[in-house]
């Protein structure tokens, strides 16, 4: 506990102001699976959001989602649905949600939480105590997925 | 032979895009292989269970059918150089013990099994005999010498069923295998069942899933133009979900051999299999 406060104040001050309005993975309120406040003070890029969706290190929705707004990557995945006309089905809250932490919308669900960064087991030590997506990252594909709005 | 690889070449051009297994059928050297059978009772949400081999394309199916044509063969001819060489301070090779390679017929399709109290794998009986009887240095898990030598001895036994014991002595190391494959690791959250029993059948980006069988193993992978071990691909899956992989040869990679072993009863041995 000490340690990671002592860690915590040492990033704050080394970026002050961006982190102060960052909602840690731990911090975030979920009600029916939905997430009403954004994460942090900036508003989501979508065109940032879309790199991060199509990135195979970061978001790697494709993995599983097809998105005909990304055509011009291949091979997406069918484990998830498709993604076209995403935003007419759910909300930006709901949508917060589902890419935080899916298992709180859907239980059960292999989809990964992009957003908490404990409760998993055998972390790769590069990754342990670490979120999938940062805040930013997280607003950022949400802000994206917003645009989704042709079936 | 060729007539083997001609229905394959017909069956893929009938079977359309890929989704879920094809129905393609596997001839190997003139003999049918069973890539598909009914699921062993301890199942409980798959009821037909499928070779990996049924889940790859026409390109890398057809590479299997023809010994001439598949190229873990080349390894399998290495281990037959191994099987006669003098290696250890005792002066012996495996030819000094075993008459031939042909009497190990059958061994795969009931490994891994318990010795002594033991769960025993091929690479474990292999190495036995290296550091027992040849006072040879024993191989690393993985190694090439280690694989060709298993996808030789394997390769007696292909085109019989998989037969493992999990009851009795056995059952223990059957429960703890089937609860690595169904607990969620790494910080992707997911288990060897989300991919292999919820979806296969499914792409995953560009990787079509199939049920994550072990009848093929040692695999030759076209991505990486060797033979690979079963616990490695274990390994790697574990990777890919950014969970700290068991070690090759640990008590847990050995029990969940035994477990997806027991998956895939009834299966035909496919060693040495090609996949990409
Ligand atoms: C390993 C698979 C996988 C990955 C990776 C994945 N998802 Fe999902 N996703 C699913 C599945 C499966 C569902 C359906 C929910 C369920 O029933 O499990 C889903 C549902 C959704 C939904 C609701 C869709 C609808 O129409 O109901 C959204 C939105 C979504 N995912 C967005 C994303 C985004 C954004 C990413 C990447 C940042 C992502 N997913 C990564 C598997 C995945
Ligand atoms: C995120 C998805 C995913 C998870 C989780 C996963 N695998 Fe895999 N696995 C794959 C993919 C993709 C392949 C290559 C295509 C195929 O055969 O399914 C594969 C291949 C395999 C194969 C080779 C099959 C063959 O015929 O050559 C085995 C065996 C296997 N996995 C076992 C496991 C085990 C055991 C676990 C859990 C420790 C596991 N996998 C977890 C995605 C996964």
């Amino acid at each position: 506990m000490r340690t990671h406060l002592v860690l915590g104040l040492a990033a704050t001050l080394v970026t002050t102001g961006v982190l102060a309005d960052v909602v840690a993975p731990g911090d975030v309120v979920f009600v029916e699976g939905a997430v009403e406040a954004p994460l942090t003070g900036v508003r989501g890029d979508p065109k940032a959001g879309r790199a991060v969706f199509a990135n195979r290190k970061q978001g790697n929705c494709l993995a599983c989602h097809v998105n005909g707004d990304l055509a011009e990557l291949g091979f997406h995945g069918e484990v998830g649905p498709a993604l076209d006309g995403v935003a007419r089905r759910w909300s930006q809250a709901e949508l917060r949600g589902i890419v935080t932490n899916s298992k709180m919308m859907f239980e059960g669900t292999i989809m990964p939480a992009f957003y908490i960064d404990s409760g998993y087991g055998r972390p790769l030590e590069s990754f342990a105590g670490k979120s999938i997506l940062t805040a930013q990252q997280v607003e950022d594909v949400v802000a994206y997925l917003l645009t989704l709005k042709e079936e | 032979m060729i007539s083997g690889r001609f229905l394959i070449v017909l069956a893929i051009a009938a079977a359309g895009a890929a989704t879920a297994q094809d129905d393609n059928v596997l001839v190997v050297e003139g003999a049918q292989l069973v890539t598909e059978t009914r699921a062993p009772a301890h199942i409980e949400h798959v009821g037909t269970i499928y070779s990996g081999w049924r889940f790859r394309s026409g390109e890398t199916q057809v590479l299997q059918t023809d010994d001439f044509e598949n190229p873990a063969m080349i390894f399998v001819d290495q281990a037959m150089d191994l099987w006669d060489k003098v290696d250890g301070e005792a002066g012996k090779a495996c030819a000094s013990c075993h008459e031939n390679v042909a009497q190990f017929a059958g061994l795969r399709t009931r490994l891994p099994r318990v010795k002594n109290g033991e769960l025993v794998t091929m690479e474990n009986l292999i190495n036995a005999c290296r550091t027992g009887r040849m006072k040879a240095v024993p191989w690393k898990w993985s190694e090439g010498k280690m694989t060709a030598m298993t996808a030789l001895i394997g390769l007696q036994s292909r085109g019989m069923p998989i037969n493992v014991a999990i009851d009795g002595p056995a059952a223990s190391f059957w429960e703890k295998g089937r609860e690595i494959y169904y607990t969620p690791v790494g910080q992707l959250q997911m288990a060897c069942a989300n991919c292999h029993e919820d979806n296969y059948g499914l792409m995953i980006r560009a990787d079509h899933l199939s049920q994550g069988q072990s009848n093929g193993f040692p695999t030759y992978r076209l991505k990486n133009a060797k033979l690979n071990s079963i616990h490695g691909r274990f390994r790697g899956c574990m990777k890919n979900i950014r969970a700290i992989p068991y070690k090759e040869g640990s008590d847990e990679f050995k029990a969940l051999e035994l477990y997806l072993a027991s998956r895939g009863q009834g299966l035909s041995v496919e060693t040495p299999s090609v996949r990409n």
